[in-house]
């Protein structure tokens, strides 16, 4: 069910000039950083750990534990993630183009938490108009009196500086990014044993927090963690954007209560999806962005609730949804996201490298009609060398996340749609032509 | 084939003074050589390595890992289209197809005139109106493919000067001010960094 929940990031999108300091004014801006300065940092802190605010970024961690766990050390150091790449998720690009001052509030209500010395906002280097309006949202903030010395007259001082990225998906893994923030190539760091709390930026203490969690702060300042944590069920609180593309007749951001709303809300509710175009049969779903596990309609009346996600072998991940209708070829789909990780693995780690290299040219030559028989099996094996198991979540063996999620869409496609593989191999040409 | 104008140098020093450390104001600083000529030059790059005190290799080594960054000549515009699998499932490759024909260049090819190059790329988060594309990252949604001849055609006759600026230009709004709250110095270098010039062997 839609429940009637009102919006909490997304509030003034749709507001004429809605990314300007005058609008954010005029609709509550930074009144929760300034209720926040009269508050004890733990305090704040408090309030978000009672929110229970998961990451919004894709790892969905307790936003308020990562805080706390930061070695005691000077400086502390604040990076906002803004390099949102995971494909078909679009829920950050728009929150940097229409409401940047959100961001920058709850940013600045982040660094009063966690004493930084100084913030970060690393922006997908693409998203020209984000980073127009988010640095003019800076410029103004500044000259309000909200970033720099002595911010809205109290003693707390922090700088905000806006960092373009370069165009790199993994630069949306955090030890990457702040690889990539110190002006190098971006090679995840391996880790355990040192997150960024601990090593991070130069290798100072570290918090780095998705732009969609900084924008719940300001609400959850105002309202309290309590009232947050009343929406939604269990773990799975507040609301949350989800990026709904793929063959719906609606494709769009929807801001919505967690874990209250199915899947079949998501996609098919006249307010939301709106259904599958041309009102054809769905095939299957991603129900978390393109390293996720497919789920199949049998799985529509899942609620959105991270665990519940998690428990039926996939993930929310970074809140996308794509749905695929019964005209998609899943060996092409299967091919296309394999082709994406294997052109953006970093190269660091030999599985992932050489594997989704394996994979890309094998998909490709199913669907070219030049499949032979073995290669289910070869696909699975390469897959299993990469992720050994094929478990959700995967076991790791490389650096990073990224290798892993390749086998995703490729076990996938096998287990759902042996058959429409197989056809390919058999007749030696795609079915859907 | 030049190395940074004084304004862009003054630039590029103000975004050093923004960072603990100078070499953090790379990345931004090759934003601001790619918006001077285009792509990055020799000479541009190792102008950088030089204001950074690194070497052009690390400059070009760094460079080399982004896509965004064309270490070769590139046309004025830079179609990007998007053919990941929200765009795949609404035509996307097939609007790709069609820009190929239109242009008269593969993807990853530039047109003689060095109007346009046209490249394929990863998802570019617009995906609510798939098949999308952006050129010189301004962005353009449901695409159909007489959309895109119009657009070539405007772009090609100016018309669209004012939202497309020409490729390497990529944010307009200059930060108006330095660092004001007076922040502590940076942490000593990370264990991997480069030994002092000059220590004892």
């Amino acid at each position: 069910m839609i429940t009637d929940a009102k919006p909490i990031v997304t509030a003034r999108i749709g507001v004429p000039e809605s990314w300007t300091l005058r609008a954010y004014l005029e609709h509550g801006g930074y009144d929760g950083l300034r209720k926040a300065l009269t508050m004890d940092r733990a305090d704040v802190t408090q309030e978000v750990l009672t929110a229970n605010l998961l990451g919004r970024g894709g790892a969905g961690f307790e936003a308020g534990k990562k805080w706390g766990m930061l070695r005691k050390a000077e400086p502390v150091y604040l990076v906002i993630n803004g390099d949102e790449s995971e494909p078909c998720t679009f829920k950050d690009h728009m929150l940097l183009e229409e409401d940047p001052h959100e961001i920058v509030e709850g940013t600045l209500i982040c660094a009063y938490a966690v004493g930084a010395s100084q913030a970060f906002i690393f922006v997908r280097g693409e998203f020209a108009l984000g980073l127009e309006r988010l640095t003019a949202a800076v410029n103004e903030a500044y000259a309000f009196g909200a970033i720099g010395r002595n911010i809205l007259g109290s003693d707390f001082s922090v700088d905000l500086v806006v960092h373009p990225g370069a165009g790199a998906y993994i630069c949306g893994e955090e030890t990457a990014l702040l690889e990539s923030l110190e002006g190098k190539r971006g090679y995840p760091r391996d880790k355990p044993p040192w997150f960024p709390a601990v090593k991070g930026l130069y290798g100072a203490p570290t918090v780095v927090n998705n732009v969609e969690t900084m924008s719940n702060l300001p609400w959850i300042v105002q309202n309290g963690g309590a009232a947050f944590a009343a929406l939604g069920i269990g773990r799975s609180t507040g609301t949350r954007i989800f990026s709904v593309s793929g063959h719906v007749k609606r494709p769009a951001n929807y801001e919505i209560e967690m874990a209250k709303t199915t899947f079949r809300d998501l996609l098919y509710d006249p307010k939301l999806g709106g259904g599958i175009r041309n009102d054809n049969e769905l095939k299957a779903f991603v129900p978390g962005g393109v390293s996720a596990p497919w789920f199949g309609p049998d799985q529509l009346d899942m609620a959105l609730d991270q665990d519940a996600v998690g428990k039926a072998g996939s993930m929310l991940g970074s809140g996308s949804v794509v749905a695929m209708d019964d005209t998609t070829c899943m060996v092409r789909a299967a091919w296309r996201i394999t082709r994406f990780f294997h052109r953006e693995s970093c190269g660091q780690c030999t599985p992932c490298r050489e594997g989704g290299g394996w994979l890309d040219k094998v998909l490709r030559r199913i669907e070219l009609g030049q499949g032979r028989e073995s290669d289910l099996d070869l696909l699975l094996d390469v897959c299993d060398n990469i992720a050994p198991g094929l478990s959700w979540p995967p076991q790791k063996t490389t650096i990073c996340v990224l290798g892993p999620s390749i086998p995703s869409s490729i076990v996938s496609g096998i287990k759902m749609f042996r058959d429409e593989f197989l056809v390919h191999i058999k007749d030696g040409r795609c079915p859907f032509g | 084939m030049a190395r940074l104008t004084a304004e862009n140098l003054q630039r590029a020093r103000q975004l050093v003074a923004l960072y603990p450390h100078p070499r953090s104001a790379l990345i931004p600083i090759l934003h601001i050589v790619q918006e001077q000529d285009g792509w990055l030059t020799p000479d541009g790059m190792a102008h950088v390595g030089e204001l950074l005190d690194i070497e052009p290799a690390e400059v070009y080594g760094t460079a080399s890992f982004y896509d965004m960054f064309f270490t070769h000549p590139v046309g004025r515009h830079l179609v990007s289209v998007c053919t990941n699998l929200a765009c795949l499932l609404n035509g996307g490759g097939e609007l790709l197809e069609h820009a190929e024909a239109r242009l008269g260049v593969a993807a990853g090819g530039t047109t003689a005139d060095g109007e346009f190059t046209l490249e394929e790329v990863e998802c570019i988060a617009f995906c609510g109106a798939a098949p999308c594309l952006a050129v010189n990252w301004r962005f353009f949604g449901n695409v159909s493919n007489d959309d895109f001849d119009q657009l070539v055609d405007d772009l090609a006759a100016g018309r669209l000067a004012d939202e497309v600026p020409p490729h390497g230009t990529l944010c307009r709004v200059r930060r108006r001010v330095g660092l004001t709250a007076g922040v502590p110095a940076g942490p000593p270098p990370a264990d991997d960094a480069k030994p002092a010039q000059g220590s004892a062997q």
